[in-house]
This record gives C-alpha cells, structure tokens and sequence, in this order.
C-alpha cells in the first residue's frame, strides 16, 4: 500500500505530503515501511507489523490494513 | 586478485574448507579489508564453505513482534526504545493474531517462528502471554518456535524449556569493544550471561547482531570472532536501517561491498553455522542482494516483514531459492 494522501504525511507526520521534494525521502522509506501517522489528524498510530502484512490504527479514524485494496 | 588476498583466501580454503575450522580474527580482518576485484572471490569460498559445511538447504523463517515498543532499554539503532522521539507506539499482539501469524508463516513453507518482545527482560505478564501463546501455535500449526525476550533469569530459561521453545535468539549486537557505543543500559557481560544459560538449557542459541552501526573494520572482525568463541547455532545477520528519532537514525548504510565483504568474512569465520540473512538487507544490498549473499556463505533467511520494518515478499525468496536449486530445509531437518 502507498503512502495514503491526506493532510500529513503517514511517514514523518508533517504537514503538506503532496510537496513532492519535501517527502520524496518518506515516499521512498515507505516502500520498507508501514506508515505511522494518521494521515488525518496526524496521531502516530497502534502498528501491528506481521510476516505477510501490517495494520496501522489511528483511535480517530480508524484501522488502515496492507491487505486492503 | 592481489597478492594479499591470494594469501588470506589461499588460507581460509585450507583452514576453513578444507579443515572445517572457522578463521582467525587477524585473518578475518584481512577478509574484511579486500579489494574491490577478490569480493567475488570471497564470496565464491564462502559458498563452497557454506555447501560443504551445511549443504545446499536454506533454513526460512518467519519474526513477528508479540509486544511492541515501550522498552526500557537504550540500544541506539531501536526504534522500540522508549526513550527515543521514535514514532513507534506501544502494542500487543492477541493470541490469535499470533497463531494466525504463525500458521501464514508456516504456509511459505518456513520451519521457523520466532516470537520476539521489546524488553529488557519478560516480566510475568509476558511470560504468561508466551505460555498461552506457545500452547495455541503448538495446537494450530506444525513448526518451531523460537523466542527473543531480552535477558533471563535461570528460571525463565527453565520456563521456555519447558513451553517447547526450541532456540532462544539474543544478539550480541556488536563487538564488546564497541557495545558501550550502542548500549549504555545495561553491558555486553549481561547478554553474554544470558547467552550462557540458554546453551546450558539445551536449547539452540541464536546469537548474531547489526553491521554498520559505525564500528571500525576492526571491531567487526572482533565481533565475528566473539561469535565465533560462542559456536552459536544460528548467527543472524542485520544491516543497519537507520531509524527516525534514533541516534543512529543520520548514520548512512553501509556500503554494498561492505556488507558483501562482511558475509563472506562471518562465513569463513563461522563455517558450520547458520547464517541467517536479517533485517536491513532490502536497503543495503537491493533485490540482487539477496542472490549474492545466497550465493556468498547465507544459508537462512528472514521472510516476509521484520518487526517493525518490511522486507521482500516472502514469495521472491522462496522463488528465488527454487533458481537456486537451494532447498528450503525442512521442518524434521536439521542444518
């Protein structure tokens, strides 16, 4: 799953995540890494990372899961 | 190939393929410090040490986190201590999760599950979860289960015994000359204790660490040779990822040839162990990695994700492994 688009970026939970050189680092960190922001509201998320996937869960906005479409 | 490495390779194929034995720290160095041009070469004896010594097998395994963050303790590359702005949060994984973890694990054909917790030490509370986590995994699914719960007290090592673990991961990380750069809360003697007990237990000792934490060549061919003085079963193999809010989150990745160096180094070092591959080697070494290391003396690997960082799909190892022609050992087997 990508790097979801939202207010702050998932990876270091600053704000504006379209600013393609200011996050072009946390894109590529992403790859190898699940997010750990809500995109939303910024809160770090409960991450739960397993051998074939990952969950990420912000208490405001709920569970965000690789497995998901 | 230059004179010297001809010297130290011509070396290791007598002493370590030849005779089995594991080569010395000055000679580990010398492996350590080869030229660009003898990398292939090193890597070349590694393997045919690693297919005399182990065979072709590839033993997979599968990690996953039982408790997540919150640790006391100050290990500078860990993104799980609490005492560093890293993003992340304390969590438990519930049983279920767990079994169901182990059974997708079991599913790529891995005959190992290591169950690993971000602690100084288990408490009660976490020993009670790996009692009844344990228990589940064993009436789900057929595969070995390994632990890694920080450092033990004798009756904790009794504990696992007798849950059925069957090798206890607990990584030196470094050499003990460079340990007080990475660790200040507790010393290299603690893990070493623990390391002691878990070999008198009976069960397999999985001892390895991280390169690229800014030790010297040096300290990296005293750490090989520290492992080397255990005779762990198992060595995992980890390439520094840095981590953001760490204090090694600004150190740069090791250089590939670097690490390409260092496995060949490890295998000589260590002939009749397994070697696994472990975290950090995605970003190190790339996809093509993975074939050179394989192809290099590593005859384990880390499928699907690490702890808190993923990996590779478990399914381009496992595919990779068939061109190989290198079999993934199975669960009855041993290396």
């Amino acid at each position: 799953m990508s790097a979801a688009v939202g207010t702050y970026c998932d990876r270091c939970g600053e704000a504006d995540p379209a600013d393609a050189a200011a996050h072009a680092g946390c894109r590529a960190a992403r790859e190898l890494e699940p997010p750990r922001y809500c995109a939303h509201c910024r809160r770090r998320m409960k991450v739960q990372v397993v051998p074939t996937g990952w969950t990420a869960s912000c208490v405001e906005h709920g569970t965000l899961d690789s497995s998901a479409p | 190939m230059s004179t010297s490495s001809v010297s130290v390779l011509d070396r290791a194929r007598t002493r370590v393929l030849e005779e089995g034995l594991g080569l010395e720290e000055a000679d580990i160095l010398e492996v350590l410090r080869l030229p660009d041009e003898d990398i292939p070469a090193a890597l070349q004896l590694a393997h045919e040490v690693r297919m005399r010594w182990c065979g072709p097998e590839v033993e997979v395994e599968g990690i996953v986190s039982l408790k997540t963050g919150g640790c006391p303790e100050d290990c500078h590359f860990c993104s799980q201590s609490g005492l560093f702005s890293s993003p992340v949060r304390s969590v438990w994984l519930d049983i279920p999760s767990l079994v169901k973890a182990a059974q997708q694990t079991a599913a790529t054909g891995a005959s190992e599950f290591c169950i690993v917790a971000a602690v100084r030490g288990p408490d009660a509370k976490l020993m009670q979860q790996m009692r009844d986590g344990v228990k589940a995994i064993k009436e789900a699914v057929d595969i070995h289960v390994a632990a890694s719960l920080g450092m033990l007290t004798q009756e904790q090592v009794d504990d696992l015994v007798d849950m059925g673990i069957h090798r206890y991961n607990h990584n030196l990380e470094t050499c003990k000359s460079y340990f007080p750069n990475v660790v200040t809360t507790h010393s290299w003697e603690e893990r070493w204790s623990t390391l002691k007990m878990v070999r008198d237990s009976g069960m397999e000792v999985c001892c390895g660490g991280i390169l690229g934490l800014g030790e010297t060549l040096e300290q990296r061919a005293e750490f090989a040779a520290q492992l080397a003085e255990l005779q762990p079963d198992e060595v995992p193999l980890n390439f520094l990822n840095p981590r953001p809010g760490t204090p090694l989150g600004d150190q740069p990745v090791m250089d590939p040839k670097d690490a390409l160096r260092a496995i060949a180094a490890f295998r000589l070092a260590l002939p009749r162990t397994i070697l696994r591959y472990a975290g950090g080697r995605e970003i190190t070494l790339g996809d093509l990695g993975t074939r050179e290391g394989l192809l290099g003396g590593i005859n384990a690997v880390i499928v699907g994700n690490y702890l808190t960082t993923l990996g590779r799909p478990a399914t381009s190892d496992l595919e990779l492994l068939q061109e190989l022609k290198m079999p993934v050992k199975a669960l009855s087997a041993t290396l």
